[in-house]
């Protein structure tokens, strides 16, 4: 009798465990899933930029021959007499971000430079949090501090720059990348063995000479990944040349004029009343598609060359 | 004969060092000159904008006189927009990051995931504006809303949240969920009671400095269509709305001398806003550590 109800009591118990352990399993599982989910969002939004932008772009060159849109020298599209050639915003884009890393490859790899071969250990710790708040801080204050301070210092200088132009938002923005490429340098030249500075020395190298002949060359593949990312980075800034630059799409390489960049028009068209569903609504996810194109397809180089170094 | 060697030598070395001392400090001028401009920058803003900020700058409507215009509109738009923008971004973001630290270690959709997120990152912010136009705006139907601004900012921030969690989640030692797992624990309880509670100060640093990455971004809200000119708070998340950086830019973009100064004003107290919640996040990492090293 005993033995009968301990017994029972026990296949209770184990009853009750394992139904405790079956919804347990069962929670575990639907945490799981949710889990899978949230990382799946990050494809999905991928697949969704590629959707909205390859929809509208393929209704967009139904009706603009792809032959206009790639060679085409003047872009009007909101003219009676419209024009859909890309060249005038990819020259814009291609001037400002060109001045970008004329000012941000030198000083970066300067930088760069004195962190990994001179910086005392308390220099480093205080001067890089510094640098880093450069990228840190909003486009919309550079694009201010392009327009309302440097414009004018730099109109006294050359008379005849326009009060929007390519050469101030450019340089504002060069020094918004210096970070970016100063720190993924950095860990280019320090991913550099020591075995290599030390036979350098030891050949009778000087600091410099070694800097100059053994650790930057062999540092190289880091550096130009870093210069390419900046690029990228430059390519799709907005605010700063929204701002500064101007939103007159210019086929001219002069930085002193008033230009449009591809990011300006996306802002110029999104701030006016154009309609969904017309042409001219469209432009901007066919100029979007081109600038996802080429920022897509310099990460990419970017990454690999960045992984070229890490492997070593 | 030696002696003129040392003498030649000499002079060398001392050439050598006055050229390595000049490289050094151009270098040094590579670092500080940025770092001046920065702090120029500042110094201008706060030449420019505090005159003209007060109480009345921060309470009022906007206006077309610019002496009595205000940021009452969008300062209430910005901290609504980056309110939602954490409760979409944080739980998908630490999720993603728990799913790929903890659970699909190697497997081919992880690491599937983890090239896209890394791609992620390098999209220029305005495509997402374009992905918010199309997605949220148009094709889901929420209208150039509080709730499609959000949405898209979310997205935008997420790998920062999803990289920052699992650099904190890499800090909690293999051996600790052992132990979890060895006294009967699951996976999930090991997770929620015990890893999580251990990477939540990096979690926390993460998602506020991803906030205040939502909190200055302009360009994907001008694409989503926050507007420019708002004489009224919004009152649901369906509701339009404007935001900060956006009434700055449409101040900026004014050709009266008055209306820049509006635009320093109104870049100060963004400014102020991401300090906050910057400090916010040192002091939480902080506290949270001490925390910690004491229950230990």
């Amino acid at each position: 009798m005993q033995m009968t109800a301990t017994v029972s009591s026990d296949s209770q118990t184990s009853t009750r465990s394992r139904v405790r352990g079956q919804s347990r399993l069962f929670s575990e599982r639907v945490i799981e899933s949710l889990l899978v989910l949230s990382g799946v969002i990050s494809i999905f939004t991928t697949a969704g930029i590629l959707y909205v932008l390859a929809s509208e772009t393929v209704q967009f060159f139904s009706e603009v021959s792809l032959v206009e849109f790639f060679t085409g020298t003047e872009w009007t599209p909101l003219f009676a007499d419209a024009h859909f050639g890309i060249l005038p915003l990819l020259c814009g884009t291609l001037l400002t971000s060109g001045i970008a890393i004329g000012v941000a490859l030198p000083f970066g790899l300067l930088a760069a430079i004195y962190m990994s071969e001179f910086a005392p250990s308390w220099v480093q710790r205080t001067l890089k949090p510094t640098l880093e708040l450069l990228a840190g801080v909003p486009t919309i204050v550079y694009g201010y501090f392009a327009l309302v301070f440097l414009t004018p210092i730099l109109q006294f200088f050359i008379p005849s720059l326009s009060s929007f132009n390519a050469l101030s938002a450019g340089i504002v923005m060069g020094i918004m990348i210096i970070p970016m490429i100063s720190s993924l340098s950095e860990d280019a030249l320090r991913a550099v063995p020591n075995s290599l500075r030390e036979a350098a020395y030891g050949l009778g190298g000087t600091k410099l000479s070694t800097i100059h002949k053994v650790v930057v060359p062999a540092a190289t593949s880091g550096i130009l990944a870093s210069v390419i990312l900046g690029l990228s980075r430059a390519v799709g800034e907005t605010m700063i040349v929204a701002i500064a630059a101007g939103q007159q799409p210019r086929f001219t390489l002069d930085p002193r004029a008033s230009i449009e960049t591809m990011t300006t028009y996306i802002v110029q068209i999104s701030m006016g009343d154009v309609p969904a569903g017309t042409r001219e609504y469209r432009t901007i996810f066919a100029v979007g598609s081109a600038l996802f194109a080429i920022t897509f397809v310099m990460n990419l180089v970017s990454q690999r060359l960045a992984r070229k170094f890490r492997e070593r | 004969m030696s002696d003129k060697w040392n003498i030649k030598h000499a002079a060398g070395q001392r050439s050598y060092a006055l050229r390595e001392k000049l490289f050094v400090a151009l270098c040094l001028f590579a670092v500080l000159l940025p770092v001046l401009m920065l702090f120029t920058l500042f110094g201008r803003l706060l030449l420019d904008g505090l005159p003209r900020l007060g109480w009345d700058f921060i309470t009022s409507y906007p206006s077309r006189k610019a002496a009595s215009a205000g940021i009452l509109p969008a300062a209430v738009g910005t901290l609504y927009l980056i309110l939602l923008t954490a409760l979409i971004a944080l739980p998908l973001g630490v999720g993603a990051a728990v799913y790929l630290e903890e659970y699909g270690k190697r497997s081919k959709l992880a690491t599937i995931i983890e090239i896209n997120i890394s791609n992620l990152a390098g999209v220029p912010s305005i495509i997402y504006g374009l992905l918010g136009l199309g997605l949220f705006v148009r094709a889901l139907g929420m209208g150039r809303s509080l709730l499609a601004g959000a949405s898209t900012l979310a997205l935008l921030v997420l790998p920062v949240v999803v990289v920052s969690t699992r650099e904190a989640l890499r800090t909690v030692p293999m051996a600790t969920r052992e132990t979890c797992l060895a006294l009967g624990a699951t996976r999930w309880q090991t997770i929620k009671q015990v890893v999580l509670p251990q990477a939540l100060p990096g979690v926390m640093t993460g998602s506020i400095l991803a906030v205040s990455r939502a909190l200055g971004e302009t360009a994907p809200l001008v694409v989503v269509g926050a507007l420019s000119y708002v004489p009224f708070l919004p009152d649901s998340v369906f509701a339009q709305f404007g935001a900060l950086p956006i009434q700055i830019f449409n101040w900026v973009s004014r050709p009266q001398a008055a209306f820049l100064v509006n635009a320093a004003a109104g870049i100060v107290v963004l400014l102020m806003m991401m300090l906050v919640l910057n400090l916010a996040a040192i002091i939480v990492r902080d506290r949270m550590q001490r925390k910690l090293a004491r229950a230990h």
